[in-house]
């Protein structure tokens, strides 16, 4: 990875964040996926806790194959989403980096980044016997409508009378309005930072970027992930004015589309670097910027821009879009090329790919490639044919320049 | 006279070509990789250096291709099997438009514009089915030499279908066909169908247009070829030796390097 000095600060923050959350005797612990809007949580006082960030971290540590076994052994077929797997396999083995999470008092989830997060939760709910709040967002066919904001709005409503049955206490509107400029300058923050990668050469690549995740999606809505990623920033645009490149020697720039393959991160770091190609974008690491992206006055009232920023989420929206969007990332990050992940474990991120890559190559008039890999499963990976794909990609931005 | 090599060391076949500054074939050799890859593409580049009648002295500059490519002992560069069977395959054909190659772990089409250069192209997912290694466990379920299976498939008189992707259980169903006392023949034939199925789903999502050439081992299997051009409908060419197309192709990138 890029040497940002900031890297220890992170490791830090997420130390802490985990240790508290292990130890805490007054905070309610609450499991809930990534795209979940957790200010409500923060609002109460309540610990989130993030079973993907996890299971993200036992793949990145190698420890995912045991994990998902012991899963498997209990009856989980392979076919699901692997991130669930090893979340089940830390759980029973009470396995992973941080020997597994704390029990939850409550879950959490919305249906913005798949609907196996519903099955999911159901399993964990019944195994702490636990209540389960469901966020039902719908998918976005054709871009955001009344309709859709009221109906999710109206979901945070009860989400904030859960909450104070729970936890005994009246819903805290004041703090909520706190957390949500956190949130949201963090939001800022971060998105900044990923903008600064259209400075030529890119001063951060993503699989920085998917290193430095961490923070904005465990801990926004917190001051810590602010600073965090305040000090990110400026180490970011410093290296950035005096063009410090990610990839010496940058020769391609390239989006990578859906989510790193956690159990390479080193050894695609080193296959992209030896080919002077740098991954400068990613519609992945994109989703936590949402919420800085409505400053306006048509969302003065919060619950909306809530909604908004929940519901458009990449892989909530419909084929057109993800078009527009993607075409639009090739221009403003002037790239070579984009190479998109087919995912086992993901299938709403993955659905369509092809097709996707096809008409995004001819409007771009640039090369793409389809590799077939997954996010947390090394069993279903082959070094081999990933990068003689790859290769051949590289290849082909060569032969197009 | 100045000349080149290619080593084209795959997960079957390791193959080497020698060529002259017009391109022309020299001499080649086509040998079983085997479990040592490095040595597989030594051997193979020694074989076609004998048949040219050169040694290593004689020859300017060397590219390797194929799973190996990083392997290769003789190689100063190396090219993806894409680009290689692209460049291979326009020397020979030059007015090819795609490429159909079949080889040992991998099936691949291509699309390829003026001079060779590749446009888009498709390989299998990560499954293995429908490449040489399917065409081999499916011979060796038969007990027929894999370079006999087209003549056995020849003589079907039966269709039959092989209607499982995976190659382990299309192998039992093959073993249950013949424990059915169904004719070798058809159960080639219908092994033949499969992969030439398989194959033309991968051509069509790429594309096809322009004169088809097909390369790689599996290209030698008549039946697999035939199929495949009736499924496409349009006539498929195949190169007097199909195999070395790749070892060509690295060839010519190594003529074409400066110096």
């Amino acid at each position: 990875m890029t040497e940002f000095q900031t890297f220890s600060k992170m490791k830090e923050l997420m130390t802490a964040y985990y240790f508290e959350a292990k130890t805490t005797k007054e905070k309610p612990i609450a499991w809930i996926t990534s795209g979940a809007p957790v200010e409500f949580l923060f609002a109460m006082d309540i610990i989130p806790i993030y079973p993907e960030n996890y299971a993200a971290m036992c793949a990145a540590n190698h420890q995912s194959v045991e994990l998902m076994e012991a899963a498997e052994a209990q009856g989980f077929s392979q076919d699901i989403c692997a991130y669930a797997r090893t979340d089940f396999g830390a759980d029973i083995l009470q396995g992973g980096p941080v020997g597994g999470l704390p029990a939850p008092h409550f879950l959490l989830c919305s249906t913005n980044i798949c609907k196996t997060v519903i099955k999911w939760y159901e399993v964990i709910a019944r195994k702490y016997d636990v209540p389960l709040f469901i966020v039902d967002t719908p998918f976005v066919h054709d871009g955001l409508t009344d309709d859709l904001l009221e109906y999710t709005v109206a979901q945070f409503k009860d989400l904030e009378q859960f909450l104070a049955r729970i936890t005994g206490r009246p819903f805290d509107h004041e703090h909520l309005a706190e957390v949500l400029r956190l949130s949201q300058e963090a939001a800022a923050y971060w998105k900044k930072i990923l903008f600064l990668a259209r400075t030529v050469p890119t001063p951060i690549n993503s699989l920085d970027s998917f290193i430095h995740l961490g923070p904005i999606v465990t801990l926004r809505g917190t001051q810590g992930c602010v600073d965090y990623y305040r000090a990110l920033y400026e180490e970011v645009a410093g290296r950035a004015e005096n063009k410090i490149p990610s990839v010496p020697g940058e020769r391609y720039r390239v989006l990578w589309d859906n989510l790193p393959v956690w159990f390479k991160m080193r050894r695609l770091e080193n296959f992209f670097q030896e080919r002077k190609c740098a991954l400068v974008v990613t519609t992945y690491a994109n989703s936590w910027g949402g919420l800085s992206n409505y400053e306006d006055e048509e969302m003065a009232d919060p619950y909306r821009l809530l909604a908004a920023s929940y519901l458009n989420v990449y892989i909530n929206y419909g084929f057109e879009e993800r078009i527009r969007y993607l075409s639009g990332l090739m221009d403003e990050f002037s790239l070579t090329g984009f190479i998109m992940h087919s995912n086992r474990s993901c299938k709403p991120y993955s659905v369509g790919m092809y097709r996707l890559q096809e008409e995004l190559s001819q409007r771009t008039g640039r090369p793409g490639v389809v590799i077939e890999a997954d996010q947390n499963d090394p069993r279903v990976y082959s070094d081999a044919q990933i990068e003689a794909r790859l290769d051949a990609f590289i290849e082909s931005m060569e032969a197009a320049s | 006279m100045r000349f080149w090599g290619g080593i084209d060391v795959g997960s079957l076949s390791a193959d080497a070509v020698i060529i002259d500054e017009e391109g022309r074939l020299l001499g080649h050799a086509i040998l079983p990789t085997g479990r040592d890859s490095r040595e597989a593409g030594s051997r193979a580049y020694a074989g076609a250096l004998e048949a040219a009648g050169l040694t290593p002295g004689d020859v300017v500059r060397v590219y390797s291709t194929g799973y190996s490519r990083a392997r290769v002992r003789e190689a100063e560069g190396a090219k993806t099997e894409i680009a290689c069977h692209a460049r291979g395959a326009h020397a020979l054909y030059p007015d090819v438009g795609t490429i159909i190659d079949i080889g040992g772990q991998d099936s691949k089409a291509i699309q390829v514009g003026k001079g060779g250069r590749v446009l888009n192209f498709v390989m299998n997912d990560k499954c293995a089915a429908g490449t040489g290694r399917f065409l081999e466990v499916m011979a060796g379920a038969l007990e027929t030499p894999l370079d006999h299976l087209d003549e056995l498939a020849a003589q079907s008189t039966e269709t039959l279908t092989i209607s499982s992707i995976c190659t382990v259980f299309a192998e039992s169903e093959v073993v249950s066909l013949i424990s059915q006392g169904k004719k070798p023949a058809d159960i080639a034939m219908a092994v033949s169908r499969a992969i030439a199925r398989r194959t033309v789903g991968l051509a069509t999502r790429v594309g096809v247009s322009g004169r088809v050439v097909m390369t790689g081992g599996v290209a030698k299997n008549r039946a697999v070829v035939d199929l495949l051009a009736e499924i496409l409908g349009a006539p498929v060419d195949v190169p007097d030796e199909p195999q070395i197309v790749g070892a060509l192709g690295a060839a010519l990138f190594a003529r074409d390097e400066r110096g």
